[in-house]
């Protein structure tokens, strides 16, 4: 189990538990996490699961495939930090990842 | 396999809108959209001597699997142990050619309504008019439509001066264009509109593009020759009046830029919207259709409802729910098409009748 926080722009926190193997987006939905659309369930199609990673954690969590870069550029406000959270996988080795919601998704 | 197209279909995203209308139509059934499950519907209502006119938005077919997943794998259609969404798109173009179904494509159904006969007429935005016996909606999450970038008060600017589509080229002359985006409209509207803009300057958050590479080659000789402002960075705020925007700000890695716009074009991809459907006074639970689970049709006797669009107790938004849907449908429509005609089941395997049809006898 991976313990993940997520922070809204309102600086509210919500921490959940997330099994290894799954994403951080299915941690997120399980748990009714605000500001996660995840449209198209997880398949790198929408954008609508786009998050920030804080830079602490950028080496755990990696870089974005170029599929998920190309989808990217469909989320609004990106940033060096911005990954689609479909696309990270949970390992033990993310216990205490930060992560923080955009204000928007599109 | 190129369907056949009763209009010109735009390119990514969507649409350019340089279709002109059919006029009117009369047929058995309208098919509105083009999705998986709109494709299977022609399929079992050909089987029953049924000839339908399909309508979709999209200058493709194949709705969501060919628009968000043409090269994803789907694994749960039975019989195909796996499948991308193109795949299936062209599987079902190919069972469905025997039955000669009339494609427009690049028209979204705007209007229906009843006939004083009890037919329907439908019209599209282009103005194809159609009058049919039958109406099935198979609109999936809606019309595909142009992403909206969630800019604060972007909604005045819309028609006059933000646009997602270019409908006349013209309309853009002599302006201080600005594109965002690195797909192929981004692109192309950078390379098609460049001679013609007072200014021109192409936006996108990186400085890598998605495009054809031919089209990224032409775009980077043009801001070689100072004839395209190349931007990297995100716009983040637009100022103007009366619908008219006069400057937008751009958050570059150097700091934010006011830069003088006054057309914006923004391309973010598509996604779904319910759309017209709303206004066709059709009874609706959260933007989807009701229909009963014997014939799929909805509160309105001659209009059904088939794919993700319709909501019934225990619906699945999957594909192959959609296609058992199409096949009940299509008994019931049987008996608005040709009434007192008895329907008599078969199986494609054994039936003669049903051989001929598809052509394979
Ligand atoms: C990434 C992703 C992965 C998926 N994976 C699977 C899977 O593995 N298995 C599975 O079973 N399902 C899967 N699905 C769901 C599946 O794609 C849908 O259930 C299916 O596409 C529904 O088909 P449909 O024909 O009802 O509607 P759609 O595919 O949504 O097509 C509807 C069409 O109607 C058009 N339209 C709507 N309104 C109008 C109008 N007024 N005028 C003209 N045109 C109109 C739209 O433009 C659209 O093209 C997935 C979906 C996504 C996004
Ligand atoms: S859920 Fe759609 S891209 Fe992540």
């Amino acid at each position: 189990m991976a313990k993940i926080t997520f922070v809204q722009p309102d600086g509210s926190q919500q921490t959940v538990e997330a099994k290894p193997g799954m994403t951080v987006m299915e941690a997120a939905k399980l748990n009714d996490v605000a500001g996660i659309e995840a449209e198209c369930g997880g398949a790198c199609a929408c954008a609508t699961c786009h998050i920030y990673v804080d830079a602490a954690w950028r080496d755990k969590t990696g870089k974005p495939a170029e599929m998920e870069e190309d989808m990217l550029d469909f989320a609004f406000d990106v940033r060096e930090e911005s990954r689609l959270c479909c696309q990270i996988k949970v390992t033990d080795a993310l216990e205490g990842l930060t992560i923080r919601v955009p204000a928007k998704q599109f | 396999m190129a369907p056949e197209n009763g209009a010109t279909a735009g390119g990514d995203p969507g649409r350019d809108g340089q279709g002109f209308g059919t006029g009117e139509i009369t047929t058995d059934v309208v098919i509105i959209g083009a999705g998986p499950v709109g494709l299977f519907a022609v399929f079992e209502l050909g089987l029953l001597d049924i000839k339908c006119h399909v309508v979709d938005i999209l200058g493709k077919v194949g709705g969501q699997c060919a628009e968000l997943y043409p090269e994803k794998p789907i694994y749960d259609i039975p019989g195909l142990p796996v499948v991308t969404g193109q795949e299936l798109t062209d599987r079902l173009m190919e069972q469905i050619k025997p039955f000669g179904a009339t494609f427009h494509l690049g028209e979204r159904v705007d209007a229906l309504e009843r006939l004083p006969d009890g037919r329907f007429a439908l019209s599209t935005d282009i103005g194809s008019r159609f009058n049919t016996r039958v109406v099935v909606i198979a609109a999936g999450g809606g019309s595909f439509t142009p992403k909206r970038p969630p800019l604060d008060g972007i909604e005045a600017f819309e028609g006059q001066s933000v646009h997602y589509s270019v409908r006349r080229m013209e309309d853009l002359r002599g302006k201080d264009v600005l594109i965002v985006g690195g797909g192929d409209s981004a692109l192309d509207w950078t390379l098609n509109l460049a001679p013609l803009a007072n200014s021109l300057t192409l936006l996108h958050r990186r400085d890598e593009f998605r495009g054809a590479p031919h089209s990224v080659e032409r775009m980077r000789a043009l801001v070689g020759e100072g004839k395209v402002r190349l931007m990297i960075g995100q716009v983040t705020a637009l100022d103007g009046v009366g619908g008219q925007l006069s400057a937008v700000t751009i958050k570059t890695k150097d700091g934010d830029e006011h830069v003088p716009v006054t057309a914006l074009l923004p391309f973010f991809g598509l996604t779904m919207k319910l759309g017209p459907i709303a206004s066709w006074g059709l009874n609706l639970d959260e933007n989807l259709i009701p229909a009963d689970t014997a014939k799929f049709e909805t509160s309105e006797p001659g209009i059904f409802a088939i794919g993700d669009i319709n909501t019934y107790p225990g619906k699945l938004k999957l594909i192959l729910s959609g296609f058992h849907e199409a096949a009940l449908m299509a008994q019931q429509a049987h008996r608005y098409v040709h009434p007192g005609k008895k329907l008599l089941f078969q199986y494609t395997t054994s039936s003669s009748n049903l051989q001929k049809k598809l052509g394979v006898r």
